[in-house]
């Protein structure tokens, strides 16, 4: 039927091709020849490629816009254009501003789509096929385990980008992925000596959950901190993961007795369930003789921005703010405006400093095969990048770091000045041994 | 006589494992040719073809084929952690266990058609996807995706006596290690295996009979055949294409995520058959190259990869081209191949095949020659029968 001849007609032109193909075939076994390389992608031209791997589709894009333009301008630093950034502010630092070990800094992009498939597939892309030495980047915790043992089975170093799971470097961590940001168990740690501050210690919770692994995990630290300080947790329900309306899970909170509500949303997920919260009234009800709360532990101002008048007043955590004014923030917060026009978000904070870092670690070991960047970067200790003294610990490649305590603004001074720092919960509060998540890393893969 | 070559399924075989094997030459050009994208070409190979024995021939849209393609993958990644490494009890398992769940979801969804049945599988496939993503999170891992670890049992290869070290194995077909070119290679031979499965599906009277419940499956019915059978098993056997898919899916990359399932991933298959002409043999595959090229190569051009591009123009006009194109690239890969799909689909409704058979109809060809190609559809087709 129609289908062969539809066939023939194209084989017709496709068989006079194979058969030229076919003749080049003797040349193929020049692919397998794998060249004398001591790791995977060494470097032998004069520059040295990174693959940044950010959403740039879907419900994290604006996320991943930001992590870009913070990569864009870290490479700009490291080949010593541009102001120079944290460069002038990192201690200990071996960055000279002439690229990476004498190489220029080039990169390659890719979109992850925020899926584990889409974002493995960009990641094997730039390995197989562009040479990326190291991959980074990413705004979601599922996509950093995905890529990060992708990263571990090919030999190459990940360092990711915002991912608030404890399991990137808990159970899931692997020898050659790394971690800058924060976890769920130091939100949780840090959140709870301000909520017992503010609200009490007599209060009944109310949690509304993401329903997946990094909503389950932030609803596990934070009812674990906040019932030791004698709280109590009245449910604990979970929500589909962009559900758009929250209206449904939101009603039975107003008569449940709870007097907060915690929100372990994220992304657009968060701005709907907040928003609607507002509306409906909770935050001017007084239940059990006190004024109902709500928290949303994990805050970022591109969220805070898109839930508004709302976001006044509410408390959670954040890796970083650009308000902070110690030196490294003040001199990232000033390049990167010259450069887009407006203040970075935590992403691009946490994205900028992983890419440097690399960098350096690089410097340190001077090589860049991965089991030298591994060691170097396992138990650095570093300042003057925006959260004070900081330690790579080497037990489970995690940052430990202070933490902060943030309010939504009650008085911006402008559309970026959405957050206000409350406290800065030190590092020693935060810290949990290395074998508490469980995970094993592995060994180094060269 | 080229015409009279291409009737023998031989000869098809034969230029098509040609094409197949030297797909890492002839795809360098155009920058395709690393072995993840060429594992992508030969797995979603397998899965449009099995798709297009479904919805080519009976034309029964399903909308639920990716929730195959995810028990595929989650079976192989569980037979890599719990019995071997080894590739071969994966595929098999894998193409089992969809297999049955094809035959489950089949039994009830086809007692509907038309958008009836494209919406049962539906919603068979969000489920699915729903219980992959929270409810059974213990056995597929939930939004972080089922992945090896260094405490998995491995049975088989515990006594076979293959030693346990630091460092997590990787998959391999008895020692040979299923990542890179190798790992095309495997892939490359099932996608063979499949095309051929569907060449004699096509060009046999069974494959008549599902042709025929498109055409009209009320008169074949008063005619006195029962059309159900026909149906299941070309549900199932498209379901197991899937399964086998999914399972290469975890072949070249032991992980299984539950985004598979999704029905945007059943959305994209039949996207990849109606782009690459629905009911023809080579359609879906042409379908599969485009979408995925888009999806790896289209997304991943910035600015400065652009710039490298147009850098024979002169700079004014360079920069000109960079920013007319950009908006199309990168990010925006997406809107690009929707102007495609919208492209084909208004004037190619079969798709790019139809393109194919049009232009040989303008060029090359004596007016005779061309029509009898496009007219004689049924005719020779009866001919190739007896």
């Amino acid at each position: 039927m129609s289908d062969d001849n539809k066939f023939s007609t194209l084989s017709r032109r496709g068989f006079l091709k194979a058969s030229a193909a076919g003749a080049a075939a003797g040349a193929a076994p020049m692919f397998f020849v794998k060249g004398a390389n001591a790791y995977v992608n060494e470097p032998k031209g004069g520059s040295v490629t990174l693959g940044f791997n950010v959403p740039q589709t879907g419900a994290y894009a604006d996320e991943g816009a930001d992590e870009l333009r913070a990569y864009k301008l870290a490479v700009k630093h490291l080949n010593g254009e541009g102001d120079g950034g944290m460069l002038n502010t990192m201690k200990p630092s071996s960055l000279k501003g002439n690229g990476v070990l004498g190489k220029k800094v080039a990169y390659v992009t890719g979109d992850t789509q925020t899926k584990s498939d889409a974002a493995r597939a960009s990641a094997k892309r730039m390995i197989e096929k562009d040479g990326a030495l190291m991959i980074t980047g990413g705004s979601s915790s599922g996509v950093a385990i995905a890529v990060q043992g992708l990263c571990q089975e090919a030999g190459v170093i990940f360092m990711a980008g915002l991912t608030h799971s404890n399991d990137t470097t808990g159970k899931d961590r692997r020898k050659h992925g790394f971690c800058h940001f924060f976890n769920t168990e130091m939100s949780g740690a840090a959140l709870a000596p301000i909520l017992e501050k503010e609200f009490g210690k007599d209060r009944t919770a109310y949690h509304l959950t993401a329903d997946y692994t990094w909503g389950w995990s932030q609803e596990g630290s934070i009812k674990k901190y906040t019932e030791a300080l004698g709280w109590k947790t009245k449910a604990a329900v979970r929500t589909p993961l962009g559900a758009g309306d929250f209206s449904q899970y939101i009603t039975p909170v107003l008569n449940s007795g709870a007097d907060v509500l915690v929100l372990n949303h994220y992304g657009k997920d968060m701005v709907n369930s907040l928003t609607q919260a507002v509306q409906f009234g909770l935050r001017d009800k007084q239940v059990n003789g006190k004024d109902f709360q709500i928290v949303v532990p994990l805050f970022s101002r591109l969220m805070a921005q898109g839930a508004g008048e709302n976001i006044k007043g509410i408390y959670g955590s954040t890796n970083w703010n650009w308000s902070l004014s110690d030196e490294g923030s003040k001199a990232f917060v000033k390049s990167f405006g010259a450069e887009y026009g407006f203040p970075p978000s935590q992403a691009a904070h946490t994205c900028y400093v992983q890419t440097l870092l690399y960098a350096n670690a690089c410097e340190l070991a001077g090589t860049f095969n991965p089991c030298g960047v591994i060691e170097a970067l396992e138990g650095f200790n570093f300042d003057g990048m925006g959260n004070g003294p900081t330690e790579y610990r080497a037990g489970d490649h995690q940052c430990f770091k202070d933490v902060l305590v943030v309010r939504g603004n009650q008085n911006p001074t402008s559309q970026f000045d959405l957050l206000e720092v409350v406290e800065v919960t030190p590092r020693s509060k935060v810290e949990y041994s290395d074998t508490m998540l469980g995970g094993q890393l592995g060994s180094c893969n060269a | 006589m080229m015409k009279g070559l291409f009737k023998s399924n031989m000869a098809i075989m034969i230029v098509f494992t040609a094409v197949v094997l030297t797909a890492p030459i002839w795809l360098a050009p155009i920058g395709a040719s690393y072995p993840d994208l060429l594992q992508k070409f030969a797995i979603f190979g397998v899965f449009a073809i099995g798709f297009n024995i479904l919805f080519g021939l009976t034309g029964y849209l399903s909308f639920g084929h990716a929730a195959f393609l995810g028990i595929g993958s989650y079976t192989a990644v569980w037979s890599f952690k719990l019995l071997s490494m080894n590739v071969l009890p994966a595929i098999i398992f894998a193409v089992i266990v969809a297999g049955v769940f094809s035959l489950i979801i089949g039994f009830i969804s086809l007692r509907r058609s038309g958008i009836y049945f494209s919406i049962l599988t539906l919603a068979f496939a969000q489920m699915s996807y729903s219980l992959a993503y929270s409810v059974l999170t213990p056995i597929t891992n939930g939004e972080t995706g089922l992945q090896l670890t260094l405490k998995d049992p491995r049975v088989i290869d515990g006594m076979v006596g293959i030693p346990v070290t630091d460092s997590l194995p990787s998959t391999n077909f008895f020692g040979i290690a299923m990542s890179g070119y190798e790992g095309f290679y495997f892939c490359a031979v099932f996608l063979i295996i499949a095309f051929y499965v569907s060449l004699k599906i096509f060009r046999s009277p069974y494959g008549m009979k599902l042709r025929a419940i498109k055409s009209n499956q009320t008169r074949m019915k008063y005619t006195g055949f029962n059309t159900r059978p026909y149906l299941l098993s070309a549900f199932v056997i498209s379901g197991m294409f899937a399964g086998l898919a999914g399972s290469l899916m975890a072949v070249t990359d032991p992980l299984a995520g539950a985004e598979r399932m999704q029905w945007t991933a059943s959305g994209e298959v039949v996207l990849m058959t109606i782009l690459g002409g629905m009911g023809t043999l080579i359609g879906p595959l042409l379908g599969v190259g485009i979408i995925k090229y888009f999806e790896n190569i289209f997304s991943a051009l910035n600015d400065a990869a652009l710039h490298e591009i147009y850098n024979f123009l002169p700079l004014g006009l360079e920069n000109v081209m960079v920013a007319v194109s950009s908006p199309f690239v990168g990010d925006g890969w997406h809107l690009t191949l929707g102007a495609l799909f919208m492209i084909v689909v208004i004037f190619l409704p079969g798709g790019i095949m139809e393109g194919f058979s049009k232009l040989s109809r303008v060029f090359g060809k004596s007016g005779h020659e061309a029509t009898e190609d496009v007219v004689s559809e049924s005719s020779s087709k009866t001919e190739g029968e007896k």
